[in-house]
């Protein structure tokens, strides 16, 4: 390479550095910056008003799983934080694996389409994509409520003789991930779907596989990197999902995100709060590193499970 | 006439399962809308057509306020976030593969990986401590908050833009002594202009939905539409916030239609 050449090249990069840097410098001040402020919090004492004492201590790491006995001191397993951790995943896992199940035929549905109708549909899954979640909570939150529209339509219909509850509990909550994170798992299954090559499965056929083995042995291994996506695409907001438990769960069915935000608010337990989101952060980004092999491994293609 | 049935790609029961969950998807959706227009005050118990709830949000003060409040900071943000991911796309597309450039595109992505509550309670403790040191309680924080958040969405429909570009028109403006600036001005920004409007349409839809980090950063008195309606909760639930939800769901559909648009019009 000639001195021109390697000079050019260093303004070239010089620049994109330059032209970055505004978007860098507010990325840092308000999103990753202060990541480490919590880093750093998860190893102080917590202040009896809230926020911190500048003291090291690793109260805050311990409580994620203990709890202090007021009367002995002793380390106990903190049973109420067990319930909380178990449901996030537990709750997580189900939503991915019900978002699955009936995200597949859509993503195969919409696939299979003529090419004139898939954009129309693939624009319908998109619209709930992007609507405030909020909103989509409350939509269904409004339907599962005791006065709502499902148990309006059974108590006349004279199959229930009055409302049932059915808000408040895992299950509105997990009814309510389920319906607000399908369109992501609708949308990375449907672009693996729509580069699956069709012949494969007049092959499959043609050598008398019923159904049920093309599905098993033709589809599913092909699709893989779009199922990985998908389920991660779920399982990350799941886990770290605040709003949803918040309006369907009430007070007691608490996720993760509820209970970082009670440290924060009437815990007054700042450096516990910290650690339960390093936590959270330390989970979402392994996951997310699996995401990653699993969509470099999918873009080589090819390859057979 | 059984055997042209035969389709490859038809699977049992498939597509049942996913006429099923369009409805599924769009029933909820839809009551909501539909309610919004009840005369009654019940969100269930259908009490003829009215555009009662509509009037009472108009006429409610507090929906007032979070509602403008909510389009300043959307407008502030998605300006600012644009702004900021059209240079981060025109330093990172187009040009020879740099030392760190994965670093830049890690932090630009950043706010999509890390979790809402996460970042939420991380801007809580840093801003809390500003306004302790600086004193000053204004929009400033939530404006900031919100252009941080926004500049991953803005930057993708840009950089997949620029990405389709070519640099051969460039090349012949520098060709005839146009100055870098008369070349970004007059050739490469009117052809990137429709991934820009698509980038600051997605940051004004993700902005003005963004219910967490809005609740973590706000100071009193500084409700925005969603927080408004995450605030209600608590009371019992009228129409009023369907009417508003419906306000919130047309602008947002408008906006992904015209997004959508713009960015086939590429193709």
């Amino acid at each position: 390479m000639s001195r021109a050449e390697e000079s050019q090249r260093r303004a070239s990069a010089r620049n994109g550095w330059l032209l970055s840097a505004p978007a860098l410098v507010l990325l840092a001040l308000a999103a990753s910056g202060p990541l480490l402020i919590v880093f750093v919090y998860s190893f102080l004492e917590k202040g009896q008003y809230g926020n911190v004492i500048w003291d090291f201590s690793l109260d805050g790491w311990v409580g994620i799983l203990f709890s202090r006995d007021i009367f002995d001191d002793t380390l106990k397993l903190a049973d109420a934080h067990m319930t909380i951790f178990w449901r996030s995943v537990k709750l997580s896992l189900l939503t991915t694996f019900i978002t699955f199940a009936l995200g597949f035929p859509t993503a195969w549905f919409i696939a299979t389409r003529p090419a004139t109708q898939r954009a129309m549909w693939l624009f319908l899954i998109t619209i709930p994509f992007w609507t405030n979640l909020l909103i989509r909570t409350f939509a269904i939150g409004e339907i599962l409520r005791t006065e709502g529209l499902i148990n309006t339509v059974l108590v006349k219909l004279g199959i229930i003789s009055a409302p049932i509850q059915m808000l408040y509990n895992d299950g509105a909550v997990l009814v309510g991930m389920a319906y607000v994170y399908l369109p992501l798992m609708v949308l990375p299954l449907f672009s693996a779907i729509e580069r699956f090559d069709m012949r494969l499965l007049e092959a499959g056929y043609d050598l008398y596989a019923s159904r049920m083995q093309v599905l098993r042995h033709v589809i599913l291994p092909i699709v893989k990197p779009g199922i990985v996506a998908g389920s991660i695409l779920v399982f990350v907001p799941s886990l770290g999902a605040y709003v949803t438990p918040r309006i369907l769960g009430g007070g007691k069915n608490m996720m993760i995100g509820n209970f970082i935000e009670l440290q924060f608010g009437q815990g007054r337990n700042w450096p516990l709060g910290a650690a339960l989101s390093m936590t959270l952060l330390v989970i979402v980004t392994v996951a997310l590193l699996f995401y990653v092999r699993a969509i470099n491994r999918g873009g080589t293609g090819g390859g057979h499970g | 006439m059984a055997e042209r049935s035969f389709s490859v790609a038809r699977l049992p029961g498939f597509s049942t399962i996913a006429l099923g969950v369009f409805v599924c998807l769009y029933l909820p959706i839809v009551t909501l809308v539909v309610y919004s227009f009840n005369g009654g005050p019940s969100i269930a118990v259908w009490q003829g057509v009215s555009l009662h709830w509509y009037s009472e949000a108009w006429g409610n003060q507090a929906v007032k306020d979070a509602t403008i409040r909510s389009l300043i900071i959307a407008l502030c943000a998605s300006a600012i976030a644009t702004t900021l991911a059209t240079l981060a796309a025109l330093g990172t597309t187009r040009r020879a593969g740099f030392k760190g450039q994965t670093v830049i595109y890690v932090m630009i992505n950043q706010p999509l990986m890390v979790p809402e509550i996460v970042t939420a309670v991380a801007l809580l403790i840093f801003f809390a401590s500003i306004k302790v040191a600086t004193g000053y309680q204004g929009l400033g924080y939530l404006i900031a908050a919100h252009s941080a958040f926004c500049i991953p969405f803005a930057y993708l429909p840009i950089r997949a833009r620029l990405e389709g570009m070519d640099t051969v028109l460039e090349t012949a403006a520098a060709d005839l002594y146009a100055t870098p600036w008369q070349t970004f001005r007059h050739v490469t920004l009117p052809l990137l202009a429709p991934g820009i409007a698509a980038g600051a349409m997605l940051a004004f839809v993700i902005s003005l939905d963004d219910v967490v980090i809005t609740e973590f950063v706000k100071s009193g008195g500084q409700d925005t539409l969603p927080t408004y309606m995450l605030g209600q909760l608590r009371r019992a639930i009228t129409p009023e916030v369907n009417a508003i939800s419906s306000v919130l769901l047309g602008l947002t559909v408008a906006l992904l239609t015209v997004f959508f648009l713009l960015t086939k019009r590429r193709n």
